[in-house]
């Protein structure tokens, strides 16, 4: 087994076993905590891809903005540890395994008929990459290029998202 | 492959020496301008001129008995002050430190890593710093630790949009998030005269740049996590020894690491005139270095000038006057980045 690939499992381990963590931890700070984890270690298998820029993307607005703000509310909400679960309604745990299974279902057929193939096979190859000159440009030219209309609508979206988080927070604005 | 392995290693290595030792030796430089600015004389009674006194503080720190409160959350509140370290020692693997040399027919770069996202990698690892404050402040049980922790997130991520907008400027000028590139766009005079330095092209962006930079470290004016007179410390009132220490250091680092980051963005880094009989890769040491410590003197100036804003002046100054004025620095740049 060569380093890359060990690597990879080393931190697909750690995100693994991190996100377990998550929904076991009794404590909801620790669950962020280790919600932390899983993305950083994410992040740490994109660099092994060769995704550098989509790496410290993932741990600037993920671990460092989107993950500080839950710690904030979830510091501020309560500091009792969270009662045991329990299952409110009978049909809650026959139907949460089966859209369960059905998702995993899911996930590894799309992994194993189409995205190992079209990662290998498909324009965005490696050295594609290369060519483009590195993959912050071959983003660039991408998201501005074949995919603008997307790229445009999900910025309104955020823009819309942000008016109106002001307008809730502030009504006499 | 053994002797790259090798020189990686040693360049790590040297790093990491040379960030230890300029942050220990900063705290003495900030008790000496602290004291000459307040009319005082300073550590002056460890070795000549007090210069063992950083070396005598190690030694307290480190032989202080650690303290761990008993209603604390044991491994949160240990963790803590490792959380805040290493984001701020990680940040200087992406810091070029001058133009590399040729030795023994090998180019060698003087820096740990050519990273082309170094420019937001030292971003990231800025906005991974805040968990360690965040969860000391928490884990400690205390409601002014709580507080210290919970002013700090608000702030380092409001200041951290600010940060990162002002960069936005110089990466259309420079058209580069690698850090060498960036130097590398700032070659070259104007008029035969002035240098190319980002600074002046990009004054409004360099301004929003250093508030925010001063922020993002929690230090003075803007250190509200940790005011001694309404929070009596803060985040880490309850650390004590080696977990006060490492808060301690961690502050530092990152102070020299904003200020790494400012000279190499704003300043051109390693550029600077030439020097006879010093060789090219000592000599952008030496300009980097010097570059470095006018912001450096910066912090401590601004210390011992202007006492500390109150909470909402802060959030106020970041989302009313710093944002704002990022945004039309943005849109400056890229019009005449246009025009041109």
């Amino acid at each position: 087994m060569d380093i890359l690939s060990a690597l990879f499992l080393l931190f697909a381990a750690v995100a693994l076993g991190a996100a377990v963590m998550v929904l076991v931890a009794r404590n909801p700070v620790h669950s962020v905590l280790f919600m932390l984890l899983t993305f950083v270690n994410v992040a740490a298998m994109f660099v092994l891809l060769g995704a550098e820029f989509l790496a410290v993307i993932q741990v600037l607005v993920y671990s460092g903005a989107i993950l500080v703000l839950f710690l904030f509310v979830v510091m501020l909400l309560q500091r009792s540890e969270r009662p045991l679960p329990t299952v409110a309604q009978p049909l809650q745990l026959p139907v949460a395994l089966f859209v369960g299974a059905a998702l995993a279902v899911e996930i590894t057929l799309v992994v194993l008929l189409a995205a190992v193939d079209q990662g290998r096979k498909g324009r965005d190859t490696v050295q594609a990459i290369q060519q483009a000159g590195g993959n912050v440009e071959a983003l660039g030219q991408q998201l501005y290029t074949t995919w603008l209309l997307p790229f445009e609508i999900a910025s309104v979206l955020l823009l819309v998202a942000t008016v109106g988080a002001l307008f809730l927070a502030k009504e006499e604005l | 492959m053994l002797v790259d392995l090798l020189i990686i290693l040693g360049t790590i290595l040297l790093v990491f020496i040379a960030v230890l030792t300029g942050m220990a030796y900063l705290t003495y430089f900030e008790r000496k301008v602290l004291a000459r600015m307040q009319s005082r004389i300073g550590p002056n009674r460890t070795g000549p001129l007090g210069l063992l006194q950083p070396v005598a503080d190690g030694v307290k720190l480190l032989t202080k008995e650690g303290s761990l409160p008993a209603k604390a959350d044991k491994a949160v509140f240990l963790i803590a002050p490792v959380m805040v370290f290493v984001p701020a020692l990680l940040a200087w693997a992406a810091i070029p430190f001058g133009p590399g040399f040729t030795a023994f027919g090998r180019q060698i770069g003087m820096r740990i890593a050519d990273l082309n996202v170094g420019l937001i990698y030292i971003l990231a690892m800025g906005s991974i710093g805040v968990y360690g404050i965040v969860m000391a402040g928490w884990a400690s049980n205390n409601k002014y630790a709580l507080l210290g922790g919970l002013r700090s997130s608000a702030q380092v991520i409001s200041y951290e949009a600010t940060l990162g907008l002002s960069l936005i400027g110089v990466l259309l000028m420079a058209g580069s998030l690698n850090l060498s590139e960036i130097v590398a766009a700032q070659q070259g005079t104007y008029f035969g005269l002035i240098p190319r330095w980002f600074v002046l092209p990009q004054i409004l962006g360099f301004a929003v740049f250093l508030v925010s930079a001063i922020a993002e470290t929690n230090r003075p004016p803007f250190d509200l996590p940790e005011a001694e007179s309404e929070l009596v410390a803060g985040f880490h009132v309850e650390y004590g020894g080696f977990g006060f220490a490492m808060f301690f250091l961690a502050e530092y680092i990152s102070m020299l690491a904003i200020s790494a980051l400012a000279s190499t963005v704003f300043l051109g880094g390693w550029l600077g005139p030439s020097i006879p009989l010093l060789p090219d890769a000592l000599e952008g040491i030496f300009w980097f270095s010097a570059k470095m410590a006018i912001f450096i003197f910066f912090y401590f100036w601004l210390r011992a000038t202007l006492p500390r804003f109150r909470y909402d002046q802060l959030m106020s100054l970041c989302w009313k006057i710093m944002l704002p004025v990022a945004l039309l620095n943005i849109v400056l740049t890229g019009i005449i980045k246009l025009a041109l």
